[in-house]
């Protein structure tokens, strides 16, 4: 059997707590049951999540889902070897084997079948079939599974079928307020708190144009590249422009305005 | 009573109101007879019952004016869409200039004057600016009328008609006070010569285009007014109509910024000042402005004296710019160029009234550390303003204490003195205050109930009994059953060739999306390779993974291909709000102007070609509405009707009319989407403004009615998107549709924006 040490969460990551998700969490795992972390880019789902494996001891499995993956690639395959051929578990089956907490980042980027064989492990059945192998596998009983999904993608062919949604419990996340996203740029990039909080109202002025031009505001991620940037020694106007302005937006009129609360937002050595 | 019966009534006594309307027009033209009907529609849906007896009054005086049919039918057409613009209170004054110009030879200019009228309304949209578009006119009528060898007053004026044909044009590029000073060239110099006074007037000349490259200066605000508006929102997270006012030497004091409910005042042009460019002397302006919306009580001026305004307003000014430094350091270098340095001592107090000197430089001390003033008594209050502020966020009231004991500690006899000192006392960016002041006497109870509410039906005997939808009350949390009742038809059918033309403008455009297209086209049969599992081996795989085997490392087991067909299972609708506002216009970046209807049908037009190469089964409807008794649902294209001449010939014919009641629409809609076989739904709907009617007087109503609908769709698996054009959408778009809209600002680019919009939807 696989060795469940190497999938550990051995140091605290650090998760700042935007309300009470974390007891809602402990209580959704303890009862086994799945989850579902929506919210935009970068806001911080992932790091709740490998916090929480953290938290509660278990292993962490993270599958990285891509529009070329199938479900072979959750589940396993046969190898061929020069004496013949041998399964391999894929990560779903490892973590259903192990008992691991199995997280599917972005699952609607998967092929349609993909989200078709998880729909036994999250129900009252808890098993997961291995046709090829013919195989039935029962879930370890610490087993749980979670699945992200950033609703922002406005694409209707990437939305989640209905009655996988309704497999799920839902934590709806957002950009964190002022305050705790001031938090966490500080702690992850250890700026110093006065420019912690500039970048972060840059970044809610962006957010403010979100469905006037823009299609997403500034995300938490980003607003951490720009300190990490400042943090390594360069001009903060500069940092703020390659770092959250360049990337998210091509429309004239936004950039400007965006680099002038940039200009604004700093004051000038005089 | 029954519907219908209720129905044949309502039509009965539109007849009869279209009757009377055109009785008291009095004018007996056949050509007005046919357009009659249409321009009292769009009438009725902006005027009041005032204004709409204005519009039939001035339309009988031009009718019977005795200049034939032209000028009251450009009137009665024309005076919709500029009180739009303007207001219906704009009346008076051009039917003024209307009246000045009958009585002099220039009557036949009358019409030249009312056909470019709209335009120049809309690069001249505040009530101000186009008084003095009046007033230019009726001066050029004078000085160039008659006078030419000594003959009096016979001639008509050579340049005028050329004038009011060239005056969008100009306006595009000039502001009024550019304007006045290109006309004024022109009269100058040909005053005396018909042939190239016209010549100057149509801008045929070489001069007239040198005095227009000169005049042409500054930042036009109609041109950056998304630009401001995002400002707005972005920094301070704010936002107003911004109305421009007109601006030109001559006048003094200069107006200064302000705003009331009608918006925020800026002026109409301003150029590059002390090194800050014009862009960013408006962001100042508005900053300022923002920074009062936020921070700013008003207070009663009753007990104070003017000096003593004078002095509160200086102070608060200075303590609203402390407060937006705080949010925004980086303005204080605009700031600091922008604002005076006044001179200490440049004002002699034996023989001048000092006062608004010394509290520009008080101004100038509370904003520049860096001062190098003087005066003790200036050096303490400046020590109190920041230790006051050093407390918090103070407020109006405390530091209009601080205001009245510095006017106390420093007031002199020679204040009160005729004489007073204004140079370099002007904060231009700053506003008038005006917001700041309220009085005891005033009654703020102004608002005025107009129950006025433009009935409009048409009788239209062949139509279909109503479908009746139900429509939700937010307050009671509760369906009104059977409350809406939804006709549909067909829609009327126009010209298919209109809209080939209109394809034909967009050929670029069109090749451009085709490539987009095709990466997105279902293949045939689309090849998906790398499978273990599939219907055939896929033999380049296959050899690759043997040679890997062979050589002893790991083999890829994926080396089958299947085959899928049509990877696409989408049905599409497109919902359409023609509503009213739908034939506003709105200005082109290349010049010139379109209305939202005809970008609509052109945009719509490029999604149908769009979606029909692709293959999804797709539909269209309009819809508007006027009251819940009449929700009109217009079929334009249904699944099975193929985009061809029939489906072109009713989008050509497209009009905008009534209101937006949506929730009916859209549920009308889903049904016939729910219909649809395919595995994903898709419902666009495209609209203008708010879901509203004349009937409901609760805004909310109808948002909280769509908002309950779209809930519905998402029950029945239809994913519903908003494609607003209404940059005000953001109050309560995603009150309807949560994140699932976009809103386009740039209502010129919709034709490219729409197509590209449903692709990324459907990647
Ligand atoms: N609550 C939080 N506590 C600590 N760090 C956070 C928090 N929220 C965001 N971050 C920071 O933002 C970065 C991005 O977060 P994360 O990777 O979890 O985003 P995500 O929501 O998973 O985004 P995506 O949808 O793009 O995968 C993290 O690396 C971390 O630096
Ligand atoms: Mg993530």
């Amino acid at each position: 059997m696989t060795d469940k040490t190497q999938f550990m969460v051995v140091d605290e990551p650090f998760y700042q707590q935007q309300g009470n998700e974390v007891a809602l969490y402990e209580a959704a795992y303890a009862a086994r049951l799945p989850v579902m972390v929506k919210g935009p880019t970068g806001c911080g789902k992932s790091r709740f999540i490998e916090y929480m494996a953290w938290k509660l001891g278990r292993p962490l499995i993270t599958v990285a889902c891509n529009e070329d993956m199938t479900a072979s690639d959750l589940v396993g395959r046969y190898l061929l070897e020069a004496d013949g051929t041998r399964w391999l578990d894929g990560p779903l089956t490892t973590a259903a084997r192990i008992g691991a907490i199995c997280y599917l980042d972005e699952v609607v980027e998967a092929r349609q079948d993909t989200t078709v064989v998880i729909h036994p492990l999250t129900d009252h059945r808890r098993t997961l079939p291995l046709d090829k192998k013919g195989e039935l596998i029962r879930a370890h009983a610490d087993f749980q599974l979670v699945i992200s999904y950033n609703p922002g993608y406005q694409s209707l062919m990437k939305d989640l079928k209905q009655s996988t949604k309704q497999r799920f419990t839902a934590f709806d996340f957002d950009y964190p307020e002022a305050a705790l996203e001031t938090a966490i740029v500080v702690s992850e990039s250890g700026i110093d708190q006065a420019t912690a909080a500039q970048l972060i109202s840059i970044g809610a002025a962006a957010r403010r144009l979100k469905g006037h031009g823009l299609d997403e505001g500034i995300s938490t991620r980003l607003l951490v590249y720009a300190a990490t940037l400042i943090k390594g020694g360069v001009d903060a106007r500069d940092a703020c422009r390659m770092a959250l302005v360049r990337p998210i937006t091509d429309d004239r009129d936004i950039r400007d305005t965006l680099d002038h609360a940039i200009e604004a937002t700093f004051a000038q050595a005089s | 009573m029954p519907d219908s019966d209720r129905k044949d009534n309502d039509s009965a006594a539109w007849r009869q109101s279209l009757d009377a309307y055109r009785a008291a027009l009095a004018c007996g033209f056949p050509q007005v007879g046919e357009v009659f009907d249409d321009c009292m529609h769009d009438a009725l849906t902006v005027l009041s019952p005032a204004g709409v007896s204005a519009y039939l009054d001035t339309g009988r005086f031009l009718g019977g004016m005795g200049r034939g049919v032209e000028p009251v039918l450009t009137f009665l057409e024309e005076w919709p869409p500029i009180a739009r613009t303007l207001g219906e209170e704009a009346l008076p004054a051009i039917a003024a200039t209307i009246r000045e110009l009958s009585k002099s030879p220039n009557a036949k200019a009358i019409t030249p004057f009312l056909q470019t009228l709209a335009a120049v309304a809309r690069r001249l949209p505040s009530r101000p600016q186009i008084q003095r578009y009046l007033d230019l006119t009726l001066e050029f009528a004078a000085r160039t009328t008659g006078s030419i060898h000594g003959i009096h007053q016979t001639f008509a004026s050579p340049g005028l008609p050329e004038f009011f044909a060239q005056a969008p044009t100009l306006l595009d590029n000039l502001a009024i006070a550019g304007l006045r000073t290109w006309v004024d060239y022109g009269i100058r110099n040909y005053h005396q010569h018909p042939e190239r006074q016209r010549d100057y007037f149509s801008l045929r000349s070489a001069d007239s285009r040198a005095v227009l490259q000169r005049e042409r200066h500054g930042t036009l605000l109609v041109d950056h007014e998304r630009l401001l508006d995002l400002y707005l929102r972005a920094l301070w997270h704010d936002s107003a109509q911004l109305v421009p006012y007109p601006t030109d030497g001559e006048q003094s004091p200069p107006a200064t910024p302000y705003y009331d409910a009608g918006g925020i005042r800026l002026p109409d042009v301003l150029d590059e000042q002390h090194g800050v460019s014009a862009i960013d002397c408006y962001r100042a302006m508005l900053a300022h402005i923002a920074g009062h919306r936020r921070w700013s009580q008003p207070m009663f001026a009753d007990n104070i004296s003017p000096m003593q305004r004078l002095a509160v307003e200086v102070f608060e000014d200075s303590r609203i710019e402390a407060l937006v430094l705080r949010r925004y350091p980086g303005l204080r270098r605009t700031f600091l160029a922008l604002h005076p340095a006044p001179v200490e001592g440049d004002c002699d107090p034996q023989n001048t009234s000092c006062l608004r000197h010394r509290l520009a430089m008080l101004s100038r001390a509370l904003l520049d550390a860096a001062h190098g003033y003087h005066d003790a008594e200036l050096r303490k209050f400046v020590g109190h303003f920041h230790e006051t502020m050093a407390a918090g966020d103070s407020s109006s009231e405390e530091i209009a204490t601080l205001a009245l004991a510095y006017i106390a500690r420093t007031r002199c006899q020679s204040d009160q003195l005729a004489k007073v000192h204004f140079a370099d006392t002007e904060i231009a960016y700053r506003d008038d205050n005006r917001h700041l002041w309220r009085f005891h006497e005033r009654s703020d109870d102004e608002e005025m109930f107009d129950e006025h509410r433009p009935t409009a039906e048409v009788a239209e005997p062949d139509r279909l009994p109503p479908r009746h939808y139900p429509e939700w009350d937010y307050q009671s949390e509760s369906y009104r059953p059977d409350w809406v009742s939804l006709y549909e038809s067909l829609h009327p059918a126009g010209n298919a060739a209109d809209i080939d033309r209109l394809l034909e403008k967009h050929a670029a455009l069109a090749r451009r999306l085709k490539r987009l297209l095709d990466l997105l086209k279902p293949q045939e049969k689309q090849r998906i390779r790398y499978q273990e599992d599939g219907s055939e081996l896929d033999l380049d795989v296959a050899i690759r993974s043997l040679i890997d085997f062979k050589g002893g490392a790991t083999a890829d087991p994926r080396i089958n291909m299947s085959h899928r067909s049509s990877g696409r299972n989408l049905a599409v609708f497109l919902l359409l709000d023609l509503s009213q506002s739908l034939a506003d216009k709105v200005k082109l970046a290349s010049g010139g102007e379109q209305s939202i209807l005809e970008l609509s049908q052109e945009a719509v037009s490029l999604l149908a070609w769009s979606i029909e190469q692709l293959g999804d089964p797709f539909a269209i409807a309009g819809f508007h509405s006027d009251t819940r008794h009449d929700v009109r649902y217009l079929h334009l294209k249904g699944y099975s009707e193929r985009w061809g001449d029939l489906v072109k010939g009713r989008l050509a014919a497209m009009q905008a009319g009534y209101s937006t009641r949506m929730g009916a629409a859209m549920r009308h809609a889903a049904h016939y989407l729910a219909a649809q076989k395919a595995e994903k739904k898709l419902l666009l709907v495209l609209t203008d403004g708010q879901p509203a009617d004349v009937d409901v007087h609760d805004d909310r109503l109808l948002i909280e009615d769509a908002r309950k609908s779209v809930e519905e769709l998402d029950q029945q698996g239809i994913f519903s998107y908003c494609i607003s054009l209404d940059r005000k959408a953001d109050e309560y778009v995603s009150d309807i549709f949560g994140r699932r809209y976009s809103v386009i600002d740039r209502v010129e680019r919709l034709p490219e924006r729409l197509p590209e919009l449903f692709m990324a939807l459907t990647r």
